[in-house]
C-alpha cells in the first residue's frame, strides 16, 4: 500500500505528466505560461480546484448514478473553481486580472474531468488525494518550467530579448520543443512509444461524455 | 460596423485558437483529416453561436437581475452541456444525415473551452445580444479556420521525414506557433 500511494504521486511527476505526456489542459498552458508567477499561480489553482474534486469524487462515487457522472463532476469542480475565483479576486487581485477568464476555465481543463473519470470514481479517498496532489504538482511545475523560459527569454534577461516568446506563437513553440526533448530523454531511458492523441484523455474522448 | 468590427477581430485578428488558446484541444485531436477538421469546425460553430445566445439570456435576465453572478461558471457550464445533448438529440431526431456526418464530434464540444470561454467573455465584456451571437459566430468561423489550416498542414507533414522525437504533439505544436505567427500579420487591421 506504501509503494502504492509513492508511485500514484510520482507517477504525475513525469510518468504520465499531464502537459508533457498527457497533453491534458493545453489551453490555460499555453496562454497564462507568460511569465513564472503567472504560470505557478495557475498551477496552483488549478492544482486545488483538482484536490478538492478528486476527493469529492472519490467520496461521492456510490452516490452518482452512472448516467449523469459527468455533469455531476462538472458541477463539482464549477464549484470549487467558483470558490478558487472568489479568493484570488479578494486577495490576489493582479493575479487574477492577469489570468483573467482563464481562471474560470479550469472548469474545462481536461486534467481535472480526466482524474476524476479515469481515477478519483474508481478508487478510495486517499488514494484520489494522493493522485490530485501528484498529478496537480505535476502540472504547477511544467507551468512554472514553460512560464521561466518564456520570461527569461522574452524579457531579455540573457541580453537580446526574443520578443517572440512572450506572443502565442512563442508557448506553441516552447512547449513544442520541451516536449520533443521529453521524448529524447524518455527514448534514452526506456523506449517508448510518443504520447498518444490528446483525446485519448476521458473528458475529451467521444464515449467520455454522454 | 460595430459587429463588423467584432467579426474580422474574433476571426481573424483575434483568432480564438492562435491568440486565446481557446479550443486546443480538438484543435491538436482533430486536425490531422481536412474533412474531419471541418465538420468539427461546423458542429463548434453551431454549439458557439447557440450557447452565446442562451447564456447570454441567462446570464442578463436571470443571474444580474438577481444578484447572483457568482453562479456564474455553475450554470454556464450546466447550459453548455445541456445544449449540447438538446442539440444532439435534436439532430439525431430530425436530421439523422447530419447527425452521421457531425454526430460524434457533438459530445467533445462540452470539454472545448471555446465555448464557456466565448460566454465568459461576452459576459466580461458586457456585449449587448446581438454582439455576444455576432461574437459566437466569429469566434467559430476563427476556430474553424485555424482547425482547416492546420489539417492541410499535417496532411502534408505526414510525408515529411520529421525527426523521431519531434513526431505527434511537438510537431504540431511548432507548426501552431509557426501559424500563430502567420496571423500576427493581421494585427494591425484593427486598432484596438
Amino acid at each position: 500500500m506504501k509503494k502504492g500511494l509513492m508511485f500514484e504521486f510520482l507517477k504525475g511527476l513525469w510518468d504520465e505528466s499531464p502537459t508533457f505526456r498527457q497533453l491534458l489542459g493545453m489551453c490555460p498552458t499555453l496562454a497564462v505560461t507568460t511569465s513564472i508567477i503567472n504560470g505557478f499561480s495557475m498551477g496552483i489553482a488549478t492544482s486545488f480546484v483538482l484536490l478538492c474534486s478528486s476527493v469529492i469524487v472519490s467520496l461521492l462515487r456510490s452516490v452518482i448514478p452512472k448516467e449523469v457522472r459527468i455533469a455531476a463532476y462538472v458541477v463539482i469542480i464549477a464549484a470549487f473553481v467558483t470558490v478558487a475565483d472568489l479568493y484570488l479576486k479578494a486577495n490576489f487581485a493582479g493575479i487574477s486580472k492577469a489570468l483573467g477568464p482563464f481562471v474560470p476555465l479550469i472548469v474545462v481543463n481536461c486534467i481535472i474531468l480526466g482524474r476524476a473519470e479515469a481515477f478519483a470514481s474508481k478508487n478510495g479517498i486517499v488514494p484520489a488525494f494522493v493522485d490530485g496532489l501528484g498529478m496537480g504538482l505535476g502540472f504547477t511545475i511544467a507551468l512554472t518550467v514553460i512560464g521561466a523560459i518564456r520570461e527569461v527569454l522574452g524579457s531579455g534577461m540573457l541580453g537580446e530579448p526574443w520578443v517572440i516568446m512572450i506572443l502565442p506563437s512563442g508557448a506553441f513553440i516552447t512547449l513544442g520543443l520541451l516536449i520533443a526533448l521529453m521524448n529524447v530523454i524518455k527514448d534514452k531511458t526506456r523506449a517508448r512509444p510518443a504520447p498518444a492523441c490528446p483525446l485519448a484523455c476521458p473528458g475529451c474522448s467521444p464515449g467520455g461524455v454522454s | 460596423m460595430d459587429l463588423v468590427l467584432i467579426f474580422i477581430s474574433a476571426a481573424i485578428v483575434n483568432n480564438f485558437v492562435l491568440s486565446y488558446f481557446l479550443g486546443i484541444c480538438p484543435f491538436l485531436g482533430v486536425s490531422n483529416k481536412l474533412d474531419k477538421a471541418l465538420s468539427m469546425g461546423a458542429a463548434t460553430t453551431f454549439v458557439l453561436v447557440l450557447s452565446a445566445a442562451v447564456t447570454w439570456l441567462i446570464n442578463n435576465l436571470l443571474l444580474i437581475p438577481n444578484n447572483l453572478p457568482f453562479l456564474q461558471y455553475v450554470s454556464f457550464i450546466i447550459v453548455i452541456a445541456s445544449l449540447v445533448q438538446f442539440v444532439e438529440m435534436f439532430m439525431r431526431k430530425f436530421t439523422p444525415p447530419l447527425y452521421r456526418s457531425l454526430g460524434i464530434y457533438l459530445p467533445l464540444i462540452t470539454t472545448n473551452c471555446a465555448i464557456l470561454g466565448l460566454a465568459l467573455l461576452s459576459a466580461l465584456r458586457n456585449y449587448n445580444f446581438s454582439q455576444s451571437v455576432v461574437f459566437g459566430l466569429a469566434a467559430g468561423v476563427g476556430f474553424t479556420l485555424a482547425l482547416c489550416i492546420m489539417a492541410g498542414i499535417r496532411e502534408e507533414l505526414d510525408l515529411a521525414p520529421i525527426p523521431e522525437p519531434f513526431k505527434g504533439a511537438p510537431i504540431t505544436l511548432i507548426v501552431a506557433g509557426l501559424l500563430a505567427l502567420a496571423f500576427m500579420g493581421f494585427a494591425g487591421l484593427i486598432s484596438g
